[in-house]
């Protein structure tokens, strides 16, 4: 199949080749092709092909290579929301906001006989703080976006052969970690990706937290307490047929900076009824041997992860780096415009931290030129001496 | 057969209007033996819409002018009727100065000037075709039959090529109203290779001052403090006139609605595009039907003619509607029409064949000012025709043209945006074109562009020593703001100023940064303050208190001038940089931009675009192509 650049995706022109199924085929086709001079595509290259030609813009581009690594459902739904532009419309509609704002004080500027709309800056105040609140909440939506599309990194803690890696190999459903009855057979971390609720996570399975003599255990040691830092959730696991001791206390008192469940193992086994009020936050009864609470937990993991229920199925996410810092900028500019109208600073300044926002904002979705502001004005009010 | 004139000039100017004046005027001062051609010696620079010069970003350029050397902002000040300075309240960067001007006597003021010039010749004559040799321009042709030599040769064509002038269904051919126009010289254009477009503009009718009723209308009068516009003449005694204000009502609208069947925009005539921010009145009322009253500020041409000028109240009707709307409105009841509205046609040529320098691409040698690179106002065309007269006479001297930054002057954000942008109506200034409008305000075009023009030779040793001095007044006052202290034992100062309690002393510049004061109040507390001028007062003060928003646009200036710096060699051949995408290598070949930051405001050049170009630039270096 053959479509003509500019209308293909790479706005190159560009081959499709349909075959019949099957590897083998599709290897033949292949190898002939090689053979007669063509190269294989490397990662991404369609994608940045379609970047350099114009064909998309750079937060579209971005979306594809999250599209090209989602780890689940719900991320891949993710980057394909973003893809269609959600992120660019809602961000749109934001610097629509903007713009008319500036169109306003712009034309104030340079029409000064005009008889323009009066000079109501109360109004644009308010429109700018809407905006404030809606960009401030896309910024702290950057987390949970980046769970759904980086992962969660989620850490298995709690005193040696409390059973880690039972409930790891529950939660994976199959076998990964070794599991014996010989207390710290896991000496290292062991990382393994899984979908919990549609959000990907990575458990991280650990060497228990005990004071241990053993060189090996107690590198091992060190590097749990660094993982804390890193994760995203603590679980917790204290032995439910055995009764909370120092040790438990302990690891409580790590988890205590982070996000964190308590996972009451063995509730097969005697369950230990004499649990302290401290532990009974968050706290979770599964048994990896049955099943049981396996799932209330899953659902606790999910629920305490993404702890802002406010967004939904349809609402924005950030989920780059880049967007975050580039959305931070604006609000900088925007608080600044806030700040310099409460001062009385003249028109002029206003109109120039709008600008600076809506740069900043240009950088995730194209410039507003001044032609774009100029249109505006003229096609909004009647100008013309 | 064409007789030749016998003498060669270094530079010939076709065309005395508002940019024919300057760059004659600046090609002359610099020395170079130059020929002012116009069809008609009584019209030069004249003001054929509004009898004003200035206002917002427009007054900018005449400041820059100034600055340069021209000549707009003293035959502004000289022939003022009365001024204004505009939005003094919203910002120090966006206060604009305007002047209404005597019409006939800033033409006649210009023409004085010329003909005073030792280098300068005016004569009479119509240019019909240019003479190319391989090495670029070598002349003229006038319809008279005369050959005029001349390696360098500025066209200002205005309105005049092609011009065609319509009042209701009727259209003839003219340059202005009771003007010829001037056939031939675009097509020899278009025979040179050159792409030639079509622009429309428009004027309202002149009305009759002893027929308006000036006792129902609102009068609008100028400034009590007279500033000018001339660094030359700061501050003089203006005995001024006043404007006055009339409104259009509902039976305005109704007439012009009924009689739209007779507009040649509204029924296809006018091909040409006009301009969005100066749209007639039967476009008012089109566009804007909600609107129960649009405004018109009735300005006299100057002291001795009759003649009113109704601005806003462009229009292309016939004649007869054109009276019976003008009559419908308070005020304006018994009318006369002295001249009726029309609107014109004319030639323009596309400027992005041209280079910054206005040096056309194609014909070296060849430049082009004012309407004909597609701009509008007489402001721009002056600004224009200085540059091109600068350029011209540099061009002469085997000296690079001078270019202005787009942080330099709002003249270089003109050319940049010319040379850069498709033009899609007459090109206007507004403040908002410039990114880094902060640094280019009236107030300091001195400090940008004096030394310039000292450089150049057109700065006279009069405007340099007044300069010198208030650069002098300025770092001193510098120094003083930085260096004198309050200290917080001087109990009667810090009362006045209304400082609060003062744990330690503070300089006088932390004190200026408290929005509630203003320089005058320090004025007392410095002897370095005390005799700085008004004017460097005000530069004081402005550089202090908004130091973080022009800081930042410093910054930004900065931020871009690796781009600004990386000149795209002439020889680049876009086609063969693989990357680019089709549409932006025709557009980059179609403008063929001198640096790269001027390709980053290419419409539809994207910054992938620019990355690959910067990428490709750096492999051509090392290699380059033959």
């Amino acid at each position: 199949m053959y479509m003509a650049g500019p209308h293909s995706f790479t706005a190159e022109d560009v081959v499709e080749i349909h075959c019949h199924g099957g590897q083998h085929n599709v290897s033949l086709v292949l190898r002939t092709l090689i053979q007669a001079g063509a190269r294989l595509a490397q990662p991404g290259e369609f994608s940045y092909r379609a970047f350099l030609n114009g064909r998309i813009d750079l937060s579209q581009a971005e979306a594809i290579a999250d599209l090209i690594h989602a780890r689940s459902e719900k991320s891949h739904s993710l980057a394909l929301s973003q893809l269609e532009g959600q992120l660019s419309q809602s961000l749109y509609l934001n610097k629509k906001l903007i713009r008319d704002a500036l169109c306003l004080i712009e034309a104030w500027i340079d029409f000064p006989e005009e008889e323009l709309p009066q000079e109501d800056l109360f109004k644009i105040r308010r429109s700018v703080d809407e905006v404030l609140v809606i960009l401030n909440k896309m910024v702290s939506s950057y987390n949970t976006g980046r769970l759904y599309s980086e992962g969660a990194s989620l850490l298995l803690l709690g005193k040696p052969n409390v059973g880690k890696s039972s409930l790891m190999n529950a939660l994976l459903g199959e076998n990964r970690a070794i599991v014996t009855d010989i207390p710290g057979t896991t000496r290292d971390l062991l990382e393994e990706g899984l979908v919990i609720n549609g959000l990907p996570v990575r458990l991280v399975d650990t060497a228990g937290i005990s004071e241990s003599s053993d060189p090996i255990e107690k590198e091992g040691v060190v590097r749990a307490r660094n993982r804390i830092i890193s994760s995203d959730l603590i679980l917790l696991l204290i032995d439910g047929s055995k009764p909370v001791d120092e040790e438990d206390l302990a690891a409580l008192e790590i988890c205590y900076s982070s996000k964190y469940i308590i996972v009451s193992t063995k509730a097969d086994l005697d369950p230990q009824i004499d649990i302290p009020h401290s532990f009974k936050n968050n706290l979770c009864r599964v048994s990896s041997k049955t099943g049981e609470g396996l799932d209330s937990l899953r659902q606790l993991i999910q629920s305490t992860l993404v702890a802002d229920s406010s967004f939904g199925e349809n609402s924005v996410l950030l989920t780059s780096q880049r967007h975050q810092s580039t959305a931070n900028s604006a609000i900088k500019c925007l608080i600044r415009f806030v700040d310099a109208l409460d001062n009385g600073l003249s028109l002029e300044f206003l109109a120039t931290d709008l600008r600076d926002a809506l740069s900043a904002l240009g950088e995730i979705t194209g410039e507003t030129t001044t032609d774009d502001v100029l249109e505006d004005i003229f096609s909004r009010f009647c100008i013309g001496k | 057969m064409l007789v030749g004139y016998g003498k060669e000039y270094q530079v010939i100017v076709v065309g005395a209007g508002h940019a024919g004046c300057e760059a004659a005027l600046a090609a002359a001062r610099m020395g170079c033996s130059t020929l002012l051609l116009t069809m008609s010696l009584d019209v030069v620079a004249m003001m054929s819409c509004n009898p004003s010069v200035g206002g917002l970003a427009k007054g900018h350029l005449v400041h820059e002018i100034d600055a340069l050397g021209g000549e707009m902002g003293l035959s502004a000040d000289a022939t003022a009727i009365q001024f204004r300075r505009l939005n003094t309240r919203k910002g120090p960067a966006v206060r604009a100065s305007r002047v209404q001007s005597d019409r006939m006597a800033y033409s006649a003021r210009m023409k004085t000037v010329i003909e005073a010039e030792n280098m300068l010749d005016l004569k009479q004559g119509a240019v019909v075709s240019l003479e190319v040799g391989d090495n670029g321009i070598r002349g003229v042709n006038t319809r008279e039959g005369l050959f005029f030599a001349g390696l360098n040769v500025i066209l200002t064509t205005g309105t005049f090529m092609h011009g065609l002038i319509h009042i209701g269904l009727k259209n003839f051919s003219g340059g202005r109203a009771g003007e010829p126009a001037s056939e031939g010289l675009s097509d020899c254009l278009r025979d040179l290779g050159f792409k030639v477009g079509r622009l429309k503009t428009g004027t309202p009718a002149r009305l009759s001052r002893r027929s308006i009723d000036f006792d129902r209308l609102q009068q609008q009068v100028g400034d009590s403090l007279v500033r000018g516009f001339s660094f030359l003449n700061n501050g003089y005694e203006l005995n001024q006139l006043p404007c006055y204000i009339a409104n259009t009502n509902q039976q305005t609208h109704e007439i012009i609605r009924n009689n739209l069947h007779q507009s040649p925009l509204y029924t296809g005539v006018i091909e040409g595009v006009g301009p969005r921010y100066c749209p007639s009145i039967e476009d008012k009322v089109v566009r804007f039907p909600e609107r129960i009253s649009h405004q018109t500020f009735l300005e006299p041409e100057g002291r001795t003619s009759s003649e009113i000028y109704p601005s806003g109240m462009s229009t292309s009707l016939p004649p007869d509607v054109q009276l019976q709307f003008y009559r419908s409105m308070v005020g304006l009841e018994q009318v006369e029409i002295m001249r009726p509205g029309y609107a014109i046609e004319y030639d323009f040529v596309e400027p992005v064949q041209i280079k910054k320098s206005l040096e056309t691409k194609l014909v070296d040698g060849l430049f082009h000012a004012g309407q004909i690179n597609g701009t509008s106002g007489y402001e721009e065309a002056a600004a224009q025709g200085l540059i091109a007269g600068i350029n011209a006479a540099r061009r002469v001297q085997g000296q690079p043209p001078l270019m202005l930054g787009r942080e330099q002057a709002y003249i270089g954000v003109m050319l940049d945006d010319l040379t850069t942008q498709p033009t899609h109506e007459p090109y206007r200034m507004f403040t908002s074109r410039s990114e880094y409008r902060l640094l280019l305000r009236e107030d300091n075009a001195d400090q940008r562009l004096t030394s310039l023009g000292r450089d150049v030779g057109l700065v006279s040793d009069l405007r340099w020593q007044k300069f010198e001095a208030k650069q002098k007044e300025f770092i001193l006052g510098q120094t003083a703001l930085e260096q004198r202290r309050i200290s917080a034992s001087l109990k009667e100062v810090v009362a006045a100023l209304e400082l609060g309690d003062l744990s330690q002393g503070l300089s006088l510049r932390d004190v200026l940064r408290r929005p509630e004061i203003s320089i005058e109040q320090l004025v007392p507390l410095a002897e370095e303050l005390r005799k700085c001028s008004p004017e460097a007062l005000e530069q004081l003060e402005i550089a202090v208190k908004y130091e973080g928003y022009i800081q930042r646009q410093y910054q930004q200036v900065e931020r871009v001038r690796s781009l600004e710096e990386q000149p795209l060699p002439a020889a680049l051949d876009y086609m063969q940089i693989s990357g680019l995408s089709q549409e932006v290598k025709e557009r980059l070949g179609e403008v063929l931009p001198e640096t790269l930051g001027q390709a980053s405001r290419i419409q539809g050049v994207t910054p992938a675009a620019i990355a690959v170009l910067s990428v490709y630039l750096k492999r051509w270096k090392k290699e380059p192509k033959d």
